[in-house]
């Protein structure tokens, strides 16, 4: 093939994948509406015996499952599956058409279409583990969203990667980067059921509907938790080791407080304050929720905001090449 | 983070008399509590975000003077906030120093809570087991002291501290290495900012222009901007010098990033130091020269034509290579002549320069691709006022002070604009000269730089995400096991746990050692 057969065919892998993640979210809704209609106290009960335990609990719902509830859920299981895969050809083909032959992370479009796959390929490695079936429609309609921003918004043709860019540092640094960011987005997503549900719990709802699939608590205060604790390190290692260390070979020094820099520090130590504050008791729950979701924020923001606001500040901006300044960086 | 017992949460609010060494006491307990430290880390990421906004000296100084320029009434006030130089300010560095403060605070009484709790026992068991949330009952045949030695095996194997025989029960821990992990995680914190510290100490920063062909040695007046850390001297430049031989870079010509530049590298004549001879050295993006420690970065590139200015006597009042900085992604650059010597006035020029000249009648004169294909100048002319010197009040090489300037008017009565192709010669208005537009090179954009410490602060930083591994993951736990008699021969074994972090699979550890004990002979 051709690379710009190669190109057409990721465009193309693209539009699939964002149906297929379209299809999951209507089997989750089929899931939801199929589930018989008996109040989940008796489960959520269940679930709390074990002292938060419940996350590596099966079965994979809170709600009493029937049959045709559990097979819409596998339904959307393997869909999202299949989505995944779509979605990795479209990643590996837009790597095979550009010439020569790169990674797919040159410019905002790839790393978006990258990140939103590291969130599908996170969910579903943990999907057994933590039982994350409730969180099919949260994330396939996040995705679903990104994707859709991303083709409209971010979209630019293939083209060869900067000088700057050709490195091993960059396969390593942006690895690292998009997964912690993959893993910051799960666990951001958890705080916020855990916000929305603590509310509709205080106003006395919150035990039927889909907030009733959603693990009681303490749970997700927990799984958050350790969505967290799995991306901080990640995270410290992208923007605090391989980071500099690529910016020392490429501009000189290895911290320039370039805005991007800046604001990867702050996402830092506001995921630090997060489990530092979640460490001393009286943190957990909503407060450690609200500083999770600040951090998730400033992640964004850096990531979005730096390149648009910021352009031709950073020597980070992909969104528009600004070559006066800098060779390629 | 999980030994809060030697951090007080909240420190009582009030100083408690105001006797000095109370005072001080109570100053130091507040600094060093959980919620200072968290207040003053949080106050770190506020505190860094002006710095992101506001364009910094020491990251970009062009663009922190060109603000200042068009900021006239803010940029007093944020010079005196120091909002240029924000993480040089000294609000900024109190912060940090307090954090530093908080952080020894810290480290120092947990340290010594860990040496010994990291050579105490496991606690003798609960006397209920039953009433910890995680615990398992079952009855077996097999006799109570063979129980009990399954279930030391199975803690064994699993790398928990027994500790010492009782009647009875086992008593076990693991997980000791969290919080060992947890004190390296935050001393390695401390060897980061020393690193830091000592590279902004004593490092430097500094930017050059260098037209292929001429040459740079290293001592602070050849420097276009510099920044030195605070202490630094001059008297700590490594003596080297290089020649700038050339410089290559190739721009795509066709297909959809037409325009684009790659593979750039320049060739050095490298004198390493004084009296040595010189080497060819190859610099590109991500492959800097590396002299002693001092390294020296590719970081730009452009274009400067050599424009010969004649007086109107004919003598030349300027001539050879202009640098004009590139303004767009097809090298349109701005640069400026400063003929001062001409008589019998001065003469400048300011204006463009185009690599491939085009023109269309929406946006004037443009460059159509960045390769030098089909240069062309095109530059307003200025004359010294009488009885001025221009020369006397330039604060930039790159830019015209028109304070003692005038614009040199055509018979029309219009400002004159000389637009020049490669080779050509333009007349001056009323006889002031001649403007030559010689030929083109290039000019290399270079930064040098020195960052002593930052072995140190790489050092710093794997220690501190080792410790960070350690503290989230190692999971402290305690098991205890108790067996007593149960009747008709059979034992009553009962088995709990207590996870001392959050996380972790506490319910699946204690099942497995269940089944160990019941199954393993």
């Amino acid at each position: 093939m051709s690379h710009e057969q190669f190109e057409i065919l990721s465009n193309q892998a693209v539009a699939a994948c964002a149906i297929l993640y379209f299809l999951v979210f209507l089997a989750q809704v089929a899931a939801w509406v199929t589930r018989p209609r008996v109040a989940a106290e008796s489960t959520s009960v269940e679930a709390q015996g074990q002292g938060g335990v419940a996350v590596a609990a099966p079965p994979a719902t809170g709600g009493p499952v029937s049959d045709r509830s559990d097979y819409w859920s596998r339904i959307a299981l393997t869909l999202t599956v299949f989505a995944a895969l779509v979605h990795f050809v479209a990643l590996v083909s837009r790597g095979l058409a550009a010439d020569p032959v790169r990674v797919p992370w040159g410019n905002m479009y790839e790393f978006t279409l990258t990140g939103t796959f590291v969130v599908v390929a996170l969910y579903l490695a943990m999907y057994k583990r933590f039982s994350l079936a409730w969180m099919a429609p949260v994330v396939s309609l996040f995705v679903l969203t990104v994707l859709m921003l991303d083709v409209l918004v971010l979209y630019e043709p293939v083209t060869p990667l900067r000088d700057a860019l050709q490195s091993p540092w960059l396969v390593i640094h942006v690895v690292a980067a998009i997964l912690a960011t993959g893993a910051f987005t799960i666990g951001g997503m958890c705080s916020v059921l855990y916000l929305v549900k603590e509310r509709a719990l205080a106003r006395g709802r919150g035990t039927t509907g889909y907030l009733a699939s959603v693990p009681e608590l303490r749970s997700l205060d927990r799984l958050a938790y350790r969505w967290h604790a799995f991306a901080f390190p990640v995270w410290t290692f992208a923007a605090l080791i391989a980071g500099p260390i690529w910016a020392e070979h490429a501009w000189g020094s290895y911290w320039n407080w370039d805005p991007k820099e800046v604001w990867a520090f702050i996402t830092w130590v506001v995921y630090a304050g997060y489990l530092h504050a979640r460490a001393t008791a009286g943190w957990k729950g909503s407060r450690a929720c609200w500083v999770a979701l600040i951090g998730l924020a400033t992640l964004w923001f850096n990531f979005v905001g730096i390149n648009f606001f910021f352009g031709s500040g950073s020597q980070h901006s992909y969104a528009v090449e600004v070559v006066s300044r800098v060779v390629g960086g | 983070m999980t030994l809060t017992s030697t951090r007080p949460e909240t420190p009582p609010s009030e100083p408690p008399d105001l006797r000095p060494r109370e005072l001080l006491r109570w100053a130091w307990r507040q600094l060093t509590s959980m919620r200072t430290a968290l207040i003053l880390l949080f106050l770190l990421a506020l505190a860094a975000i002006p710095g992101s906004v506001v364009p910094q000296n020491g990251v970009d100084s062009l663009r922190a003077s060109q603000w200042r320029e068009q900021h006239k009434t803010l940029a007093p006030i944020y010079e005196r906030l120091g909002l240029f130089d924000v993480y040089g300010s000294p609000w900024f560095a109190a912060i940090y120093l307090l954090l530093v403060v908080s952080l020894v605070g810290c480290i120092l009484p947990r340290t010594m809570v860990y040496w010994r709790a990291a050579r105490a026992t496991p606690p003798p068991a609960p006397r209920r087991l039953t009433r910890l949330p995680e615990h398992r009952t079952f009855t077996t045949t097999v006799s109570p002291e063979d129980v009990l030695d399954r279930a030391r095996r199975q803690l064994r194997r699993r790398r928990y501290r027994l500790a010492p025989q009782e009647e009875g029960t086992v008593a076990a821990e693991r997980g000791y290495l969290r919080e060992a992990g947890n004190l390296l995680f935050h001393v390695a914190v401390l060897v980061v900012i020393i690193g830091f510290g000592l590279g902004s100490l004593l490092g430097f920063k500094g930017g050059v222009i260098v037209v292929t062909g001429d040459g740079f040695s290293n001592q602070l007046s050849q420097y276009d901007d510099f920044t030195p850390g605070t202490i630094f001297k001059p008297s700590q430049l490594e003596p080297f010098s290089f020649t700038v031989h050339d410089f290559h870079v190739d721009f795509i010509k066709t297909g959809r990033s037409a325009g684009a530049a790659h593979k750039f590298y320049a060739d050095l004549d490298v004198r390493k130091s004084s009296g040595s001879s010189s080497t060819r050295e190859r610099i590109s993006v991500n492959h800097p020269l590396t002299v002693d420690g001092t390294k020296v970065f590719l970081i730009g590139h452009g274009y400067a034509p050599h424009i010969t200015v004649r007086d109107a006597e004919g003598n030349v009042a300027a001539s050879g290579p202009a640098v004009f900085l590139p303004e767009n992604e097809s090298f349109t650059s701005f640069g400026v002549v400063k003929a001062f010597d001409a008589q019998p006035t001065a003469i400048g020029l300011e204006g463009e320069f185009y690599p491939t000249y085009a023109f269309s009648n929406t946006t004037g004169p443009f460059s159509a691709f960045p390769d030098d294909e089909d240069p062309a100048l095109s530059m307003l002319v200025w004359r010294g006022k009488t009885g001025t010197d221009p020369g006397s009040n330039q604060s930039s090489v790159y830019a015209l002070d028109k304070g003692d300037l005038t614009p040199l008017k055509t018979s029309k009565g219009v400002q004159q604009r000389i637009d020049l192709k490669r080779g050509q010669t333009v007349q001056l208005a009323d006889g002031a000269g001649s403007v030559t537009f010689d030929g083109v090179s290039r000019f290399v954009r270079l930064q040098v730089s020195d960052r002593p410490g930052s072995g140190t602060a790489l050092v710093g930083t794997v220690l501190a995400l080792l410790g960070l591994l350690g503290s989230l993951f190692v999971r402290p736990r305690r098991v205890w096991v108790r067996v007593s008699d149960a009747g008709d021969g059979r034992t009553l074994v009962e088995a709990a746990g207590l996870d001392r972090s959050s996380g972790g699979d506490l319910s699946g550890e204690l099942d497995d050692v269940v089944t160990g004990m019941q199954e393993s002979t």
